[in-house]
């Protein structure tokens, strides 16, 4: 196996980085989404609901375009974030964005799956018993996702590992900066001589998404217990 | 207590339509399932919207569409005893019991943890997860847990529909205590005429989304005699069982009843007999193989479907038996006409046995 140079490392530990940090941001409005989705009665509940599902289907590089047009100079998000100084473009933080669009929905999904579960009744019981609907969210149905949130936090980390189309098009594949595994891999793949490079980051990336899978089942086995 | 209902609800073709108004600490609400009885619980609970019309308790408005008036749930001050515990998986007993009462304004702090604790018997439970509490305990946490939450009004959905026999009763035990030393009103909704009887002596029957009588349990129980398959239920309390010639001898309204020995340990208990399995005879007859022969008068009689109520007084005690009208000419049974009523020994059944601390349901005896 090759020994790994100093940019080797900086992807691994990039990748890392991002994807827990696109976790993190994502997570209270996932939480949010899916309450709105499971319990919300409103106008418009469809639409949220493609618009949350939209990047699962959607090619990557077209998630990518479209928020490399919304970020560049001309997107009115680049515009204000440029007014006030902010450079997204081609750094790390694009590689969140793009990672934290893709994955959403992936979290969205988990989360739902574990409140729709929560007995309706509960909610109920909550409400008679004085609970407003911000202090049922937050003292009961919150709670009772506990399950859904370590579930859909562990399948976006592990998605976010391996984000490539979307990352490549906002954050570009500059070694050091912004080149994640999936990245350098591909570096390595397409440059004459890279095989064994490009191999030794695919055991890294197998090792990883081993070792988040068997956190998850830990995970989900001591709340099993809990209960 | 002063409820107010008029309202209406559609559910695609069944529509609930109800106007009514109830008055005192407690009202019962019978109906077969699909009768529209949970959905009352949910329009005066808040967790269903009607239609149209309003809803007011004690003169103030809960909801009323005309001037768009529609308190939210938690706003109420109504609390619900589901027919499951609906216990929060997530907190102790002591949490959930704290739940209501943490979010109860001050000023209408009445009840407090200790005096329901000691009321429910809730204190070695106190600590222990929810998940590990047998069902009967469940729901005297559920029980408590809304009647700490301090509500003007507690509506009781079929609580001891999930319950066995035995359970059943002693929480009946428990819900009769904690209303009659809190004085918390209550709707109590159930399917059991039995039930019904032993909660309340005011109810509301509903059939199909309608109000079908608002009158007394036991006017109700006799009008539903002819049309239940067990007859009139007839509750009595036996004591101080005895065993003689391996049969059990209770004492019961100054008399005796004769029931089949092997009896537990129980000194008394509250036991039932059907209307069904009273045998009545003009003259006293010589040789019979049921145990029991009461001398009886005739109080009154009823008619109910295609049957005859015969109310009977044996001593202290009152006993209602069936016939079909035939009978009652043949005999010639008008009131203050003495009888005989025969009862197999085998024709009663326990329904509970005074528990540790919680005393045995009363009936509930119309005024």
């Amino acid at each position: 196996m090759p020994a790994f140079s100093p940019a080797e490392y900086s992807a691994i530990l990039l990748s890392l980085k991002v994807s827990l940090v696109a976790t993190l941001i994502s997570l209270p409005f996932g939480f949010l989404a899916a309450y709105f989705l499971s319990y919300g009665r409103f106008r418009g509940r469809l639409a949220l609901d493609v618009l949350v599902n939209l990047p699962l289907t959607l090619p990557p590089v077209v998630i990518g375009y479209l928020l490399l047009l919304l970020l560049g100079r001309h997107g009115w998000l680049g515009r204000t974030l440029a007014a006030l100084g902010v450079s997204v473009l081609f750094t790390w933080k694009a590689a969140v964005i793009a990672t934290a669009v893709v994955g959403f929905p992936l979290m969205v999904r988990a989360i739902r799956v574990g409140m729709e579960a929560i007995d309706p009744r509960l909610i109920q019981a909550s409400r008679a018993l004085g609970a407003g609907p911000v202090d049922c969210l937050l003292t009961v149905i919150l709670p009772l996702s506990a399950r859904g949130l370590v579930a859909g936090s562990v399948l976006m980390f592990a998605r976010g590992l391996g984000e490539f189309g979307a990352t490549i098009i906002v954050a570009g594949n500059i070694p050091g900066v912004t080149q994640t595994i999936p990245l350098a891999i591909y570096d390595y793949a397409s440059s004459p001589g890279g095989d064994p490079m490009a191999l030794a980051l695919c055991l890294v990336s197998i090792v990883l998404s081993v070792a988040v899978l068997l956190i998850h089942e830990q995970l989900g086995r001591r709340m099993t217990r809990l209960d | 207590m002063e409820l107010r209902l008029a309202t209406h609800k559609q559910f695609g073709a069944f529509s609930l339509d109800l106007d009514l108004v109830i008055q005192g600490e407690a009202c019962g609400i019978f109906g077969p399932s699909g009768s529209g009885k949970s959905t009352l619980v949910s329009l005066v609970s808040g967790l269903l919207r009607p239609d149209r019309g309003s809803i007011l308790l004690d003169g103030t408005p809960l909801f009323d569409s005309g001037s768009q008036i529609d308190v939210a749930p938690n706003r109420r001050r109504i609390g619900i005893v589901f027919q499951q515990p609906s216990l929060f998986p997530h907190l102790s007993v002591r949490g959930n019991l704290l739940y209501g009462l943490k979010r109860c304004a001050p000023e209408h702090r009445r009840i407090e943890m200790d005096s329901l604790v000691r009321v429910l018997q809730l204190e070695p439970l106190l600590e222990r997860g929810v998940n590990n509490l047998s069902g009967g305990e469940r729901q005297r946490v559920a029980i408590g847990r809304a009647v700490l939450s301090n509500p003007r009004l507690l509506l009781m959905d079929e609580p001891l529909s999930a319950l066995d026999d035995h359970l059943r009763f002693q929480i009946i035990s428990h819900l009769k205590a904690v209303c009659r030393e809190f004085r918390i009103p209550f709707l109590f909704i159930s399917h059991s005429m039995l039930e019904m009887r032993l909660m309340t002596d005011q109810v509301i029957a509903l059939a199909g989304g309608r109000v079908a009588a608002q009158t007394t349990t036991e006017r109700l129980a006799r009008e539903r005699m002819g049309l239940s398959p067990v007859g009139y239920i007839n509750l009595l309390r036996l004591e101080d069982m005895r065993l003689e010639g391996g049969a059990s001898v209770y004492r019961w309204a100054g008399g005796e009843l004769v029931l089949p020995g092997g009896e537990r340990e129980a000194s008394g208990g509250l036991f039932e007999l059907s209307s069904k399995d009273i045998i009545l005879f003009k003259r006293h007859p010589e040789a019979i193989s049921a145990r029991n022969l009461l001398a009886c008068t005739v109080v009154s009689l009823f008619e109910s479907g295609s049957r005859m109520g015969v109310e009977l007084a044996s001593g202290g005690g009152r006993l209602i038996a069936e016939i079909v009208p035939a009978a009652a000419r043949d005999l010639e049974i008008v009131p203050g006409s003495t009888l005989f009523a025969a009862i197999k020994a085998s024709a009663f059944r326990r329904l509970a046995v005074p528990g540790p601390g919680a005393a045995l349901p009363e009936p509930e005896r119309a005024g």
